[in-house]
């Protein structure tokens, strides 16, 4: 008897010896949730496009440094301002052993505009598409656009062929799964990585294109991908070796990270700004002890909050010291940026008292503010601290934090911007601050599509104008001077009270090397197992 | 008997209605599912579109008596989120939930049922003593803070077990097992105490109980009496009246295994309903929620259903004309 148990526990170190020996090469990663299913068109969405771009790649992509670089498109030359002339590569597979060439760029541009993509306005960017050759076309723009291939690197291309023999030439449409649900279940598209396996919310396993067309510098050969909600169970199954990286890692962790053996943290500024926004347009604020007028339309009190609020405190006390105080709505990532403009308020309650004062505020007054806290990195404690600093000057804020999919109905411009002082942050999809200019600093019309994420309707008539001057100005230089003109308004007029840059966190074992990009996109061909 | 039992699924099906409508009723405050199904790019006309598409705008009734119908055909529509039909997506997840609370159940009983008996017999035994404030522990200590001390201790500062997840699994068929893999039965470990634990410490404090009730009963005096050793007075007769109601109240147990799951498998990220409830919630995922609170609400009915039918057989004075109430 003892020596059969004996036997049962030797075969069973066996296979467990042999199923850890099977998985050294193979990479594990976690993130807080998962894609929304695989259709590059079905969601415009950060993780999920970047979950994707391993799979499928568009015209452009971006380096682990962020720059451009050429993708399916081989070179690019602006012919006239709405015309470019595309070389495409030859030679590219798509997973299926399809060829890639022109006939499937033009479909995946007009299947981006279907009735079920979330890829539209990518899509609309392009007017028309002249296919020239099998390998050369020319994109029409309806305007000119100067970022046009960054916008590129997040649009992906299908495989004309497979799509319409699997019946998905539109993008999958919630309302109707059952019409062109395939794109969504099953992949094929040209980049370094194919998915071998995906159960929706569980686990997602990739494996390595061996006939990918770029340098073969993708070097695991198997990659799962298992969401992890919870962050404790997240960090614990880093520190236990089950997985060898994940993100995002809570800032307060970091600590239990550089303690634990054979895992960091790796940290770095995400494009991501976090800011206040003021309700400037209602007459009475909602919500607010003063009636009959808006404190926030005066600037003084704008001004007020501006300096009230202590940056270095937040980065210090809830952000760890991994925040970058900003006085931008931009990062420094982002095109359009300037060092020399970055001047954030200087914090000083006494001036603020003064302005509030001289507003007409001498007790200070009462608000409501809106929060969100599951969405930006510690947003919560972030509002909590701003109702801190707002106390000290006399002004006492209602503070309303709640889950995101709560806090954005409500602030939604749909819901009529239901709030009166706000936090929320910002990534510039196209890295380009035309893309923060349109969205949240041009005044709200949702006729001309601007400021729909101007929650606060913050409007001046020559940023305004600036909006649609660098969208068309193609003259880098000039379009600089105008960018740097705007920004200099926003401030003088206390617009925005820009926050931070919230840092990126992921946790890494120290087995493997990973390059973590500013718009938090996890490129699997920069995985490295250490020797 | 039969008259007896259409009543009573009449009933049921009148308490999943009552649960589908206060679900519906709850969904206005999940928040608005819209902003997680787009990108921060998509126009607002879209997003009207969109919401206007899902029937999102319609009034909760209509919603309610929509989802009713479709539900009535099996139809259970799809996951606003993954873009999955929602009966696969819990088809999918099904069994591992009913694994862990099977396991679970299991170690309950396996480990509660002795515990309470050792602790009825030896009352003042300092073991006894321990088992006793150990099963207090059991039950104030929210599942959420024991799965990650379990965590902790086993998975990061042991490594004996994994921290997350089921392990491998074999798919026989649709449901898909852990049993047959070594990595799938590590991993059923943690998460099973963790679930068993609040379980366990009730039957143990139930079973002795029982059991100390029942020694002061007149049959085991008698018996004493009779020259019956303590071996045979316990177990034989003792411990046999004792189990009936544990047997009726760990039936019922069952059902909130299956529905307090959801806690234990967010810490393990178990990947079975519960794990799908909750991260349904946190997108106002609509569809899931429904699917997920009917079919729990299905579940608990059945069960008390079962409960009912088994009492009115096991106990003749519940036959009578009055026999609708019986088992409440």
């Amino acid at each position: 008897m003892k020596k059969l148990t004996g036997k049962i526990l030797l075969t069973a170190a066996t296979i467990l010896g042999a199923s850890t020996a099977l998985s050294a090469e193979t990479f594990k990663f976690a993130f807080q949730g998962d894609a929304q299913g695989l259709d590059p068109h079905g969601l415009n969405e950060t993780f999920t496009l970047g979950f994707l771009g391993n799979v499928y790649e568009g015209l452009s992509r971006y380096d682990g440094n962020q720059n451009l670089k050429p993708a399916l498109a081989e070179s690019w030359e602006v012919k006239t301002p709405t015309t470019w002339l595309v070389k495409l590569r030859q030679g590219v597979k798509f997973h299926n052993g399809n060829t890639f060439n022109a006939d499937d760029v033009i479909f995946s541009w007009k299947r981006g505009l279907t009735e079920g993509s979330d890829q539209k306005v990518r899509a609309s960017l392009i007017q028309d598409i002249k296919k020239i050759d099998d390998y050369t076309i020319e994109l029409i723009t309806p305007a000119p656009s100067p970022v046009l291939m960054q916008e590129m690197v997040f649009y992906y291309i299908l495989d004309k062929e497979w799509a319409e023999a699997n019946n998905a030439t539109k993008a999958a449409n919630v309302k109707n799964l059952n019409d062109a649900g395939y794109a969504n279940l099953n992949a094929n598209g040209t980049g370094p990585y194919k998915i071998a396996s995906r159960q929706a919310g569980v686990k997602t396993v990739f494996v390595r294109n061996a006939d990918y067309w770029g340098e073969s510098n993708a070097k695991i050969d198997k990659i799962e991908f298992t969401p992890i909600k919870e962050a404790a169970t997240r960090v614990a199954a880093l520190i236990s070796g089950q997985v060898d990286m994940v993100y995002p890692v809570p800032v307060q962790d970091w600590q239990k990270l550089g303690d634990s053996k054979g895992v960091s943290a790796l940290t770095g500024p995400e494009a991501r700004t976090i800011f206040l926004g003021m309700d400037q347009w209602r007459d009475e604020l909602v919500n607010s002890n003063v009636k009959g007028k808006n404190p926030f339309k005066d600037i003084r009190v704008r001004e007020a909050f501006a300096r009230a609020i202590n940056l270095d405190a937040i980065k210090k006390k809830i952000m760890r010291g991994s925040s970058t105080p900003s006085g931008l709505m931009v990062a420094p990532q982002i095109n359009g940026y300037s060092a020399k403009l970055n001047n954030p308020y200087a914090y000083d309650p006494a001036k603020s008292k003064a302005l509030l004062a001289e507003a007409g505020y001498p007790k200070g007054f009462e608000l409501q503010m809106d929060c969100p806290n599951n969405r930006y990195v510690n947003d919560e404690k972030i509002c909590q601290a701003v109702v801190g600093f707002m106390a000290k000057v006399g002004v006492k804020v209602n503070l309303l934090a709640q889950p995101k999919s709560k806090y954005f109905a409500k602030v939604a411009t749909q819901n009529n911007n239901d709030t009166s002082f706000y936090l929320l942050g910002w990534t510039p999809g196209s890295i380009d601050s035309h893309n923060v200019y349109q969205n949240l600093l041009s005044c709200q019309n949702t006729e001309k599509k601007r400021g729909l994420f101007n929650y606060g309707r913050f409007c001046n008539s020559r940023v305004d104008e600036i909006t649609g001057l660098i969208g068309s100005e193609t003259d880098a230089a000039k379009r600089q001077a105008l960018i740097d003109e705007g920004f200099s308004i926003v401030q003088k007029e206390v617009g925005y009270l820009p926050l931070h840059q919230q840092p990126l966190s992921w946790g890494v074992s120290d087995k493997v090397t990973v390059v973590q990009r500013a718009d938090n996109v996890f490129d699997f061909r920069s995985i490295k197992f250490n020797q | 008997m039969i008259s007896f039992i259409v009543k009573r699924i009449l009933q049921s099906l009148l308490v999943m209605l009552a649960v589908a409508l206060i679900a519906f009723a709850l969904f206005q405050f999940v928040g608005d599912p819209i902003n997680n199904m787009v990108g921060q790019d998509t126009s607002l006309l879209d997003r009207e579109k969109l919401r206007q598409d899902l029937g999102l705008n319609d009034p909760i009734f209509i919603q309610f008596f929509r989802f009713v119908g479709n539900a009535l055909r099996g139809e259970f529509g799809f996951s606003y989120v993954h873009r999955l039909p929602v009966s696969q997506l819990i088809g999918e997840r099904f069994s591992a939930t009913i694994e862990l609370s099977f396991v679970s159940a299991v170690i309950a009983l396996v480990v509660g049922v002795p515990m309470g008996i050792y602790t009825a017999i030896n009352r003042r035994g300092l073991l006894s003593r321990s088992f006793m404030t150990l099963s207090l522990i059991g039950v104030s200590l929210p599942t959420f803070l024991i799965g990650i001390l379990l965590i902790l201790v086993f998975g990061v500062s042991f490594r004996w077990l994994p921290a997350f997840g089921r392990g491998e699994v074999v798919n026989i068929g649709w449901w898909s097992t852990g049993f047959l893999t070594a990595s799938g039965l590590k991993a059923l470990i943690l998460p099973s105490i963790t679930l068993a634990l609040f379980q366990m410490t009730l039957i143990m404090r139930l079973v002795r109980a029982e059991m100390l009730e029942v020694m002061r009963a007149d049959f085991i005096k008698f018996g004493r009496a009779r020259g019956l050793n303590n071996r045979s007075l316990y177990f034989r007769h003792a411990l046999k009246n004792t189990l009936i109601p544990v047997i009726t109240i760990t039936g019922l147990q069952l059902g909130s295994i299956i529905a307090f799951a959801i806690i234990t498998e967010s810490v393990f990220q178990w990947p079975g309903m519960g794990l799908l409830f909750i991260q349904a919630i946190g997108d106002a995922d609509i569809p899931i929620m429904a699917a997920y609170l009917v079919l729990i609400a299905l579940i608990f009915v059945l069960i008390n259903l079962i409960v009912d039918i088994l009492y009115v057989r096991i106990d003749p004075r519940l036959r009578t004309s009055t026999s609708g109430s019986g088992g409440q």
